[in-house]
């Protein structure tokens, strides 16, 4: 028997007077692999950002494996198994890769753990942190401060980071964006890997193709209410995510 | 040890100290021109603690900690209002501290108002010097555990820290009172140094000088107020010794305009501080990866 992960009830947002999410909601079953998509201004982000604690829902409710988070503080949310990337690179430009890795063990540390020193010498969390990027094909680039890095590289070190927090759920904001062939597919071995290992995933990405061949599932968001909830295949049939995408004109 | 030479390392300790007082708010990216604030707690309580004649006649030993340990309590209080504003404003909401402290003591005639106050016992650099090697060792130890890797993640991006698990807040409190307990360390070991004590030995020139010790120095790794505050209290002396043995009157008189233009250099060529971590790499001899590829 399968159980949601992630649960959202009735949730909704609004900035102003303008009401970006509505009334969405949406159960994300344990170990899946979900694509979140819409049109650009849908309120994916805005809906990454309310799961994760950005931002405080209006209405509504969030919970993570059974537990209420919809009004958490987002420091305590990754505790319960939440963490996430983001759509424009936020690593820390000033820390060196190993040091952005290890920002992601912040969650799992206590308060006397967090006053025993890691910046001196290889301790065990430096060796998590290195195996990490190891695995991920990353461990050329350890001591150097991640502002120079290639893109696709601190894209890839992002989801490493974020993995370190041991998360139940994933967020990945357009994970593939800006990415070459070669790098995307670089990325979605990636995801695999880490899907394999139990973890779900929920990712909002507009590359059709990188969806059907990463998610079993797919959310469509459209002015901010949830208009689709099935495979992709049947999304890609499915007339009123084809009106969301191209207009009334194109469908038949 | 000749006395010029002594008193030039003991202003260097007490200007080392401060430093690292402002440096760990700076760290985690709160700017804070309040340094006079703190130091003028814990002078005149490190004072009054101390003096037998006008004050309780505690011993050095205790009224210096206990001076640190008031100003630590005070700054730890005065935090969560000073720590709701941001940049600039948190700029002005610092100095303003120091301005309120400053104006309340000189009022104060139980610490002898405008006229200054005694203090007693004597510190000289045998106990300044430990005192200042122990403040930098922890500096540099706290920077290097992951609560310092955290004040350094606040420092760059406080969202995503959040969402990493940092309490944002805990840790901005927690830099500005360690902070404060250094600032009100640095004030008592003053006035044991100089005896003597005055709210205008901390004025607003003096803030601005410290928030540049650090900001000069970079505010990336724990050398950085090391070398702001070196850089700070040397040049000076080092101009105008020049300025001696050149004959020059033009170097002598002008070394401060001198040492002002070398500052506005140094904010043109390294606007991120003196220490950066790109230059430690570079130091530490690294390959970069550019080079490999």
């Amino acid at each position: 028997m399968s159980q949601s992960l992630l649960e959202l009830q009735s949730v909704s947002k609004s900035f102003g007077g303008l009401r970006v999410i509505n009334d969405v909601s949406f159960a994300v079953e344990k170990g899946s692999r979900t694509a979140l998509i819409g049109p650009n201004g849908a309120g994916k982000t805005t809906l990454f950002n309310l799961i994760s604690g950005v931002y405080d829902l209006d209405a509504g409710s969030i919970s993570i494996d059974g537990m209420d988070i919809s009004h958490m503080p987002a420091h305590k949310r990754c505790r319960f198994g939440l963490s996430r990337s983001f759509q424009n690179i936020r690593l820390m430009p000033h820390l060196s890769t190993v040091e952005n890795v290890m920002l992601g063990q912040h969650s799992r540390s206590s308060l006397p753990g967090q006053l025993f020193p890691i910046g001196i010498g290889r301790n065990r969390s430096v060796r998590e942190a290195e195996d990490a990027l190891q695995s991920a094909g990353l461990n050329t680039y350890p001591g150097q401060i991640v502002a120079d890095l290639p893109y696709g590289v601190q894209k890839r070190i992002e989801v490493v980071r974020a993995l370190m927090a041991k998360p139940k759920l994933l967020l990945l904001d357009e994970p593939a964006a800006g990415l070459n062939a070669t790098e995307t597919d670089a990325l979605l071995d990636l995801l695999t890997q880490i899907s394999a290992t139990g973890v779900t995933l929920l990712v909002v990405e507009h590359d059709m193709h990188f969806v059907s061949r990463l998610c079993q599932d797919v959310v469509v968001l459209n002015f901010g209410e949830k208009i689709f909830h099935g495979t992709p295949q049947s999304a890609q049939q499915e007339p009123a995510v084809l009106e969301a995408y191209l207009g009334t004109d194109h469908v038949a | 040890m000749s006395g010029y030479l002594s008193a030039q390392l003991s202003i260097l300790c007490l200007n080392i100290i401060i430093a690292y007082a402002i440096f760990l708010p700076a760290a985690t990216g709160q700017l804070n021109l309040g340094a006079g604030g703190f130091a003028i707690i814990g002078g005149y309580v490190g004072g009054y603690l101390n003096s037998s004649f006008d004050g309780l006649g505690w011993a050095m030993s205790v009224s210096i900690p206990v001076a640190a340990l008031i100003t630590a309590i005070i700054a730890f209080a005065l935090s969560f209002p000073i720590l709701r504003t941001r940049g600039v404003y948190m700029v002005l909401a610092t100095f303003a501290f120091a301005e309120v402290v400053a104006g309340i003591v000189l009022n104060l005639e139980v610490v002898g108002g405008a006229a200054g106050f005694p203090v007693d016992g004597h510190a000289d650099l045998k106990i300044l010097a430990p005192i200042t090697i122990a403040v930098i060792v922890f500096c540099w130890f706290l920077l290097s555990t992951r609560f310092g890797l955290a004040m350094r993640s606040v420092h760059d991006d406080e969202n995503v820290a959040t969402l990493f698990g940092i309490n944002v807040r805990w840790i901005r409190v927690a830099a500005f009172t360690l902070g404060g307990l250094l600032g009100g360390l640095y004030g008592a070991l003053y006035g044991h140094q100089y005896n003597y004590i005055e709210v205008q030995n901390w004025n607003v020139l003096f803030n601005i000088y410290v928030l540049l010790y650090v900001l000069l120095g970079g505010t990336q790794t724990p050398f950085g107020p090391l070398v702001g505050a070196l850089f700070f209290t040397v040049v000076p002396e080092l101009l105008r010794a020049l300025g001696e043995s050149l004959n020059s009157e033009l170097i002598a008189d002008g070394r401060f305009a001198l040492f002002g233009i070398l500052i506005v250099l140094m904010m043109v060529f390294r606007p991120e501080g003196i220490v950066t971590r790109t230059l430690l790499e570079r130091l530490s001899g690294r390959k970069t990866q550019e080079a490999v590829t």
